[in-house]
């Protein structure tokens, strides 16, 4: 699926609801459906820093593929790595790269979009961003 | 007019309530609950009114005009001086000096002690600190060399007065406490522990950040050497604080910068500092904000000490006992002997979803680590939630947190 395809999908998604309150129980509800993250992957290096709750992010190469893998203590910020998995992981590193968050604004989250703000999905795409970089740098080697 | 609403006391919070423009907003279109006093306050209009008279009408430089507009500037700061004094008993006026808040009133007495410590030299904090009341010792002691002892809390959140009297045999040159624990709301025992430091000849200095809202110390009663404060907690704006020294310590401890004000007489060669307090207000001070935080002293002393005490003591039993209803309730700290502030987790929630979903809600509280790493460490937590309440807070507002808390819980689960 393309990485194009999938924002759709997710802006498809979250269209259907009303409210604020309908959007964060579809966002736990994300959050709790992340796949397990392997307890080895849950290392000092793997913390995103500029998140209030604990977020691990962990990435490995598949082909030219980027595979991502995540957890968070809290389940409203495990839902926004899971969007943002959804998204980013199984993509190559230039796709990656190329890719924006406005559709973060789309699906009505915007107010995390904010860097002020503790939840950290800025610093969680920077990230998510850096794999990128680095393994451009190694499929390029 | 005092009538009887929403409290067993007399105290008028409908009307205390018009006082505060910003409690009629609305926060994610519910009506704004705020919960967050002990990061800051709210401002009353009294405060505002004297804010924008002061740009309006008489803003210029202090100290150093002829002209009126000067004249009245520094007629007024040096007024709300006199109103700090007043309200914290200092001796002289010239015990109070300004400073930026809290933390710069810290810096700027550890900054003086960098030259009167040495190797070997003991210094004294409580574990109940907040980072500004930590890392600035630390700084201090690696630059002298001085060693650094955490004064322990029990389980309750009590500092432990055992290991205090130990601590003290150590013949410490400084002791550093809060007078109330942000985190948590533990009023320490500081009136016991400035006497015993005094036995052993230590300093002592006590953080009243968290205190000055609810209490009115009086720091010749309590004799202490230092004791600090910022506005901002207390009704005032951000940025204007104070430090509480006795002249004497005043009087030995260096400068912490230099610059314009606190000079007498400048030559290449030498500098002679200026009198007290002004040997440590460097530069342009922030004169309105120090005008407004004697409004807001006053605006505080207008409703009374005593009654605002009483009043948030009854908002506190009454918010602690509907929570500790909701199940999964853990409350952190004191169960006496604190002051309006409520550090709680629901089992199975973090505190930062809980945080999140309740500003949905309208409603604002603390969730993290309240910068007091140390206490969430001893607790083997990552944070809390924290709701603290103010004279202006009702019961109805507690009521609907409660319902937004049960509401939460059920989300997250």
């Amino acid at each position: 699926m393309t990485i194009e395809t999938t924002k759709e999908e997710l802006i498809d998604e979250f269209s259907m609801f009303e409210d604020w309150m309908e959007r964060y129980e579809y966002m736990i509800e994300l959050g709790k459906s992340l796949p397990v993250m392997h307890p080895n992957f849950k290392t000092k290096d793997n913390i995103i820093k500029g998140c209030q709750s604990k977020v691990w992010l962990h990435a490995v190469l598949n082909g030219n593929k980027i595979i991502f893998s995540a957890d968070s203590e809290a389940i409203i910020t495990k839902g926004i790595v899971a969007i943002l998995i959804r998204v980013f992981s199984n993509q190559s590193p230039e796709v990656i790269l190329k890719t924006n968050t406005d559709f973060i604004d789309e699906i009505g989250l915007k107010e995390h979009l904010s860097p002020t703000r503790a939840n950290g999905l800025v610093s969680m795409v920077k990230k998510i961003k850096m794999y990128a970089i680095a393994y451009q740098t190694q499929i390029g080697l | 007019m005092i009538k009887k609403t929403n409290s067993n006391t007399l105290f008028d919070v409908e009307t205390i309530r018009n006082d505060f423009p910003i409690l009629s907003r609305k926060v994610n279109g519910k009506p704004l609950i705020y919960f967050d006093n002990a990061a800051t306050s709210q401002t009353p209009k009294q405060v505002i009114d004297v804010i924008v008279d002061y740009y309006s009408n008489y803003n210029s430089n202090i100290h150093r005009g002829v002209h009126a507009l000067s004249q009245e500037a520094t007629d007024k700061y040096e007024s709300a001086r006199q109103i700090i004094q007043k309200h914290f008993n200092a001796l002289h006026s010239h015990e109070i000096v300004f400073t930026s808040g809290t933390t710069h009133s810290i810096n700027l007495v550890a900054n003086g002690f960098a030259s009167i410590l040495t190797k070997g030299d003991t210094i004294l904090v409580s574990a109940l600190e907040h980072h500004s009341n930590i890392v600035p010792w630390q700084m201090l002691c690696k630059k002298t060399k001085a060693t650094l002892k955490v004064i322990p809390m029990t389980q309750e959140g009590i500092l432990d007065m055992e290991a205090y009297d130990s601590l003290l045999l150590l013949c410490p040159k400084l002791v550093f406490v809060n007078h109330i624990s942000n985190a948590l709301g533990t009023i320490n025992p500081i009136e016991e522990m400035i006497q015993k430091a005094h036995k052993v000849g230590a300093a002592i200095l006590i953080d009243g950040a968290q205190a000055c809202p609810h209490i009115k110390p009086d720091v010749q009663a309590l004799d202490v050497d230092f004791y600090v404060t910022s506005g901002h907690k207390m009704c005032g704006p951000t940025g204007v604080g104070m430090l509480y020294a006795k002249e004497s310590w005043l009087n030995t401890l260096p400068p912490y910068q230099g610059g314009g004000e606190m000079i007498s007489e400048v030559t290449f060669e030498e500098t002679t500092y200026a009198g007290l307090p002004h040997k440590f207000e460097a530069g342009t001070p922030n004169i309105c904000g120090g005008i407004a935080f004697g409004a807001a002293i006053d605006y505080m002393n207008s409703i009374g000490f005593n009654a605002i005490a009483a009043y948030e003591n009854e908002l506190l039993d009454y918010a602690t006992d509907k929570m500790s209803a909701i199940k999964g309730m853990k409350i952190y700290g004191p169960k006496k002997n604190k002051t309006s502030v409520i550090s709680f987790n629901i089992e199975g929630v973090h505190a930062y979803d809980l945080g999140t979903i309740i500003d949905k809600l309208g409603i604002a509280i603390r969730s993290g680590q309240h910068c007091a790493q140390p206490i969430m460490d001893f607790f083997g937590i990552s944070g809390t939630a924290r709701v603290s309440f103010s004279f202006y807070n009702t019961k109805q507002e507690i009521d609907v947190f409660v319902e937004g808390i049960k509401r939460a819980a059920m989300m997250l689960h």
